[in-house]
């Protein structure tokens, strides 16, 4: 009786030992070196997965950055500066300080200023509404409103406001990650400065539709005048297409254009009612 | 048994409200506005300035570009404006403006009735004609005519089909034209044979029209190689691929065209286009447009130069009913609601439907149940219960791979769900990304 146990004891030891040293063999054959730092990396980016860097994910973005010399065109816009200076140290390197963005909507299209002259009934998404026509209004450059960015945010940022039928970015949640410019076919998000307080200054119509024309359908249509382009002390304004841009990039929220605009199409927002010198704001950017 | 497509398809009440009503001419529109891009391809470019004065059938924009026609002044007058205009869609389209005056004919156009029949003519002649005239597929792909019959080298046409199905419902512009000029359809059928060196001709008809049936079987007798098939009522037996399936029993290849398979399609419209470039030289520029709808006062087939606002259609069937809903250009299975309708006729234009705010109204979409009546109508043997979630989620591989190319968009799968699920919005959202991915590959 004892014998047998004895056997069988040994025999599963050594079947035992010998499934160790096959494995052991096969693992060292097949062993892949990934390098330590990948996770270390990993581990200080904030695990959105949201795809702002251009890169598949965090995990990816983080071999991207561990394989690449620099951080040539390597940043992530939802962890920000914070994140890219803590990597740097991880990787030895020099952090490249990067200005905060946020997203905004370059239409003002709501109800009010835009009637609507049909309706839609099919299904709701932007991206399929704009695939089959023009939309509920004249406008064949704005907003449609079906909320493809509000779905595409992951970070709650976009919510859309019932009363104007237009989507509203909430600042301090938004991480310029860029879901919602690509989820909106009308191309009408874009990434701009971000400045303290979160003021903004931009003209929020994309029409390049002839001025008439545009503001046929749209009493706040940027009608390609021009005005705040010559007003503009700081060459921050671009004419093109019939459309005034602002850089944001250039501008330096004098506020000067927001008068000049005969149709209303430059917002300012953030600003205390009353006009005062904004040299302060100027010099320094917030984060 | 009669000839039918074998998998899916579904049975629409047809509606034919206008069929057996003679072709009625309507009074020149004042002023027309004729697209540049009324073809598949790229727009063509006008040659024409504001302030020309043109004459119908002139030329006045010339197709660049491979899948591109020529258009074709549809009235006499002077170019009031060459600018943007909203098309079907909404979206704004290059247009040239023309302020009727009078009815003058550019030289060399028959635009009289009488019949003529002149087959010594070469093929290559007849292609040259049809390219110049500017005709596209009538039937609403406006696929331009030229490029078909120029079959490509290394493969053969062996037949031409002809389709005179009209699956839709309600549209009876073919129906009407195959009452009304069979003999010209003969004709030209004779003409696109030539032209393509083939030695049979095959016409599809649903038997829900057997009047044109018959009344084309008699002419085919007289002419060779030209047989007519009457088939089972189906939809979506008007597609391409349908139709080639029910009468030849040959299945295009996933991704291939017709002449894979040694078949050329036509449509009844276009044949009759071809008679009238070839044999009147008369370049395309006016059709036959069904306009019907339950509430209006009289549903008819007009004949319409190319150009004129739907609102004067409307109004000469009687005027819009009250309780439209929607004003649909082409067919309610595969048509287009309208934003305005102060949009132009257009080649593909093919009948304007006027729904009732009650018909045209939608259902919940509820949840899918599998119960797959979907995959089981779809004529291209596809799964669009499971094409629909993979496009919401933008998988395009998996799409890519389950063949969402193949889809013909004929709305049979939106139109069985009893869930309402919009499912061709779906497909048809995630086959032009994957479509854009394969261009981006080719590249």
């Amino acid at each position: 009786m004892s014998m047998t146990i004895l056997y069988t004891v040994l025999t599963l030891s050594l079947l035992g030992a010998v499934a160790a040293l096959v494995l052991y063999q096969v693992a060292q054959r097949f062993k892949v070196f990934e390098d330590p730092r990948i996770d270390l990396v990993e581990a200080e980016l904030p695990a959105a997965n949201c795809g702002g860097c251009g890169y598949a994910g965090c995990r990816n973005f983080a071999e991207t950055l561990v394989k690449s010399d620099s951080f040539d065109g390597l940043f992530c816009p939802v962890g920000g500066n914070d994140t890219m200076a803590r990597i740097a140290a991880v990787l030895g390197r020099e952090a490249v300080a990067k200005e905060a963005r946020v997203a905004v909507l370059r239409c003002n299209g709501t109800c009010e200023f835009r009637p609507r002259t049909n309706v839609y009934d099919g299904t709701k998404s932007c991206a399929i509404a704009s695939a089959i026509y023009s939309g509920e209004t004249g406008c064949t450059y704005g907003c449609l409103g079906f909320g493809d960015c509000v779905t595409a945010c992951t970070f709650d940022a976009l919510h859309m406001d019932e009363k104007t039928g237009l989507p509203v970015v909430e600042d301090d949640k938004c991480t310029a990650c860029g879901a919602c410019v690509k989820a909106c076919p009308r191309n009408l998000f874009e990434l701009r400065k971000k400045w303290k307080g979160n003021k903004k200054i931009y003209v929020a119509c994309s029409n390049e539709e002839k001025g008439g024309v545009a503001r046929k359908n749209c009493t706040v249509a940027c009608i390609g005048c021009g005005k705040c382009f010559k007003v503009c002390p700081y060459d921050a304004i671009v004419m093109k297409n019939n459309l005034a841009f602002i850089d944001s990039d250039k501008c330096k929220l004098c506020r000067k254009c927001v008068a000049e605009c005969p149709t209303g199409s430059i917002i300012e927002i953030g600003f205390p009612p009353k006009k005062e010198k904004t040299a302060e704001e100027t010099a320094s950017v917030s984060n | 048994m009669l000839k039918t497509f074998p998998k899916g398809g579904v049975h629409p009440p047809e509606n034919k409200l206008s069929a057996h009503l003679p072709i009625r001419q309507i009074p020149l529109p004042p002023s027309v506005t004729i697209l540049l891009s009324q073809h598949m391809g790229a727009p063509a470019k006008a040659i024409v300035e504001k302030g020309d004065q043109v004459r119908a059938g002139q030329l006045i924009a010339t197709g660049e570009g491979f899948l591109s026609g020529n258009v074709h002044a549809s009235v006499s007058g002077k170019v009031t404006r060459i600018d943007e205009v909203q098309d079907a869609s909404g979206y704004k389209r290059q247009a040239v403006f023309i302020e009727t005056a009078g009815d003058e004919w550019f030289e060399g156009i028959k635009s009289d009735d009488i019949l003529e029949k002149d087959f010594d003519i070469d093929g290559q002649e007849i292609i040259k004609r049809i390219t110049e005239a500017g005709i596209v597929g009538l039937g609403g792909a406006t696929f331009p005519s030229h490029v078909k019959l120029n079959v490509p080298r290394g493969k053969k046409a062996k037949f031409l089909v002809v389709n005179g199905v009209e699956c839709e419902p309600y549209l009876t512009s073919d129906h009407a034209l195959m009452l009304e000029k069979g003999e010209e359809i003969m004709v030209g059928v004779q003409l696109l044979k030539k032209a393509l060196n083939v030695k049979l001709a095959h016409i599809g008809i649903e038997n829900n029209k057997p009047d044109a049936i018959r009344h084309l079987k008699e002419l085919s007798a007289k002419h060779e190689g030209i047989q007519v098939h009457a088939l089972k009522v189906k939809y979506p037996q008007g597609g391409e691929k349908q139709l080639i399936r029910a009468i030849t029993g040959r299945e295009v290849p996933s991704g291939g065209l017709p002449v894979d398979v040694g078949v050329v399609v036509f449509n009844i419209g276009t044949v009759y286009a071809v008679y009238e470039a070839v044999q009147k030289n008369k370049p395309l520029i006016e059709r036959i447009v069904t306009i019907t709808g339950k509430d209006i006062k009289q549903p008819s087939n007009f004949r319409v130069r190319i150009g004129t606002p739907i609102s004067a259609l409307i109004e000469a069937a009687g005027g819009l009913p009250e309780n439209t809903g929607k004003v649909i250009m082409g067919g309610p299975m595969m048509g287009k609601a309208l934003g305005n309708s102060e949009v132009p006729v257009v080649k593909g234009t093919s009948g304007i439907l006027i729904l009732s705010d009650t018909e045209s109204s939608r259902s919940i979409i509820q949840p899918c149940i599998r119960c797959a009546k979907c995959v089981s109508v779809c004529p291209m043997c596809l799964e669009p219960y499971l094409l629909m979630p993979l496009a919401q989620q933008n998988k395009f591989d998996t799409l890519e791979a389950a063949h969402v190319m193949d889809c013909i968009e004929c709305g049979s799968c939106s139109y069985i769900c009893p869930a309402s699920r919009p499912l061709l919005d779906y497909i048809r959202q995630g086959k032009s990304s994957v479509g854009k991915i394969i261009r981006s590959r080719k590249k």
